[in-house]
């Protein structure tokens, strides 16, 4: 009466198809903090990025839902940061959490009403919410200074340590990412994260369970906006300037690759994503105009060729199924 | 006082009466059967009883609290919990997770509890991976544990359906056509768990075409037919009752006549 048993779930694998990644992670570090301020600066936007991704990862690899509006809750955070830093001399730190609480907020009240979308209109009420946000930041020049930017937002510091050399800022980049990661990790196990991927896989028995699918679908879209608040946030302050245009749509086709590329759904997909993304337009750029180009088709290979990222990929190396 | 009771439930899609004015009662402890023929409004009357739509009229009453009207969460956070049709597996997560996420309605917890992480939580997370081990025994699906829930065979999917749904201690189960699509050998061992698991005090109403199986192991039984209820009782009586047979047999002589 059984059936034969051709799913073996743990079959003997290829280890280091695993443990590639965590080592060439750690490499790109190694290269990042002994080489010049070049390599530093795209090591230092990968793991800003891969902030932006942890969180929109939770939203739509373990949730299941649609945002093309993540940029509206970077800027917030970017320019939260910028404006609290420069203008009122607040700790970046201190402005950091601010902007992360306040974009939280932001989030739960437009999420409130654009949730009860599905699917495509979600992605649309969403996709417009980051250029509602893009036309106030360039409208609103009192408080922007519109297409002139942001200028002189100081570096990351907390009391009388301040990044000054970008490696140092890196390194609170890579901290601050690393907590991200970290609390991604935590919440994917627990009650709550089970209860975000029953959603994804079928709404009606989620709810049937006694899971409150709307609550949980509004809890996640927060979590992925202060995600993306922080990584703005970082970002002002590694960069020292930011304009409307840094937040424009480029970021979300960007995000997007990076989450289709390096495996949706899972915790270091979105890693592996931001750090080959950022990688790519740096070995690309003898394509110069061609490489949006470039990265929507690579997107699209990807998404024929291997529809679960580098970590699915991986993961059939080394024999594992699913995970 | 039941456990279920059914008043007077009217449904009315447009001008088709789907349920014409349904009433019976699920004592606790038992297994309670709705069948007919096709088209007879059985899954519209699940569907009213487990929440997924609000009758045109009458009431649903569990443990005494009027549900109907309620969102689906908050039913089965009352202890009354459904199974679908066709299968609602969360595909993404193993078969073990699947269990897990049904411990949902029975335990507590957040974003802050998940982040924090004390102790009491991950108390509560070991327990859940016990009971889900349990469970899976119970079920007999431990070897599955760490698969895929998509890649199990059709009959398996079923048997974790029931596992998931039990994982939240219902207090009541609705089962949607357990056995639809099922081979025989499947069928007898969902009777098999489904009668165990009422053994262990969960009531059970399930909705069903097999009759074999209904007959098997109902112990009341309901009969549907043009969206009135024609008949209710044991499955002897059942068996025996002339508008049963004539619905069945789709004459309306009878065989009095």
């Amino acid at each position: 009466m059984t059936s034969p048993d051709i799913i073996s779930t743990k079959a003997p694998g290829l280890a280091w198809a695993r443990i590639l990644p965590a080592v060439l992670g750690l490499g790109v570090l190694v290269y990042a903090f002994t080489s010049n301020g070049y390599v530093v600066t795209v090591v230092g936007f990968a793991a800003i990025y891969g902030l932006l991704c942890t969180g929109l990862n939770f939203f739509m690899g373990f949730t299941g839902q649609a945002s093309f509006g993540q940029n509206a809750f970077a800027a917030l955070g970017s320019y939260g940061s910028a404006i609290l830093c420069t203008d009122y001399n607040v700790e970046p730190v201190l402005a950091l959490v601010m902007t992360m609480v306040f974009s939280g907020l932001v989030a739960l009240v437009v999420g409130y009403p654009t949730l009860r979308l599905r699917g495509h209109y979600l992605a649309m009420a969403t996709f417009a919410l980051g250029l509602i946000t893009y036309e106030i930041s360039v409208e609103w020049t009192d408080l922007t200074q519109g297409y002139m930017g942001y200028s002189g937002i100081p570096p990351l510091s907390l009391g009388p340590f301040q990044a000054q050399t970008d490696k140092q800022q890196l390194a609170v980049i890579l901290v601050v990412l690393a907590l991200g990661v970290l609390a991604a990790v935590r919440l994917r196990g627990s009650r709550f994260g089970r209860a975000c991927r029953a959603i994804a896989g079928s709404e009606a028995a989620a709810g049937a369970l006694g899971i409150p699918v709307a609550r949980y679908k509004l809890i996640s879209f927060v979590i992925a906006a202060v995600y993306a608040s922080a990584a703005g946030s970082l970002f002002a302050h590694f960069v020292g300037f930011i304009s409307p245009e840094v937040f424009g749509t480029t970021m979300v086709v960007q995000s997007f690759t990076m989450l289709y590329l390096g495996g949706i759904g899972t915790i270091a997909g979105p890693l592996i994503g931001a750090v080959v993304v950022s990688v790519l337009p740096e070995l690309m750029r003898g394509l110069k105009d061609y490489q949006n180009i470039g990265y929507l088709v690579l997107l699209l290979a990807i998404l024929i060729y291997a529809p679960k990222g580098v970590v699915g990929l991986l993961d059939s190396l080394s024999g594992k199924w699913r995970r | 006082m039941s456990l279920l009771e059914v008043r007077n439930v009217t449904k009315r899609f447009g001008g088709l009466l789907a349920n014409d004015s349904i009433e019976f009662s699920v004592e606790t402890g038992t297994i309670f059967a709705v069948i007919g023929p096709n088209g007879a409004g059985k899954t519209t009357l699940f569907n009213t009883v487990a929440g997924a739509f609000a009758p045109s009229q009458g009431e649903v009453a569990f443990r005494g609290q009027i549900i109907s009207g309620q969102p689906v969460h908050k039913i089965a956070q009352a202890g009354l919990v459904r199974t679908y049709q066709l299968v609602q597996l969360f595909k993404t997560l193993t078969v073990a997770e699947n269990v897990m996420v049904g411990f949902h309605r029975v335990t507590s917890g957040g974003v802050l509890a998940a982040l924090l992480r004390k102790p009491s939580t991950q108390r509560q997370e070991r327990m859940i991976e016990a009971r889900t081990r349990e469970i899976l025994e119970f079920v007999g699906l431990t070897h599955r544990a760490d698969v895929a829930a998509d890649l199990l065979p059709y009959g398996e999917q079923r048997l974790l359906e029931v596992a998931r749904a039990l994982a939240a201690s219902p207090t009541m189960l609705l089962l949607d056509e357990p056995a639809a699509g099922l081979n025989t050998e499947e069928t007898e061992s969902l009777a098999r768990v489904i009668q165990r698991v009422n053994e262990s005090g969960v009531t059970i109403m399930l909705i069903e075409h097999d009759m074999s199986f209904i007959m098997r192991v109902a112990h009341r039984i309901a009969v549907l037919d043009f969206g009135r209820k024609i008949a209710e009782g044991t499955p002897e009586e059942i068996r025996a009752h002339p508008d049963v047979i004539a619905a069945y047999l789709g004459g309306t002589e009878g065989f009095d006549d």
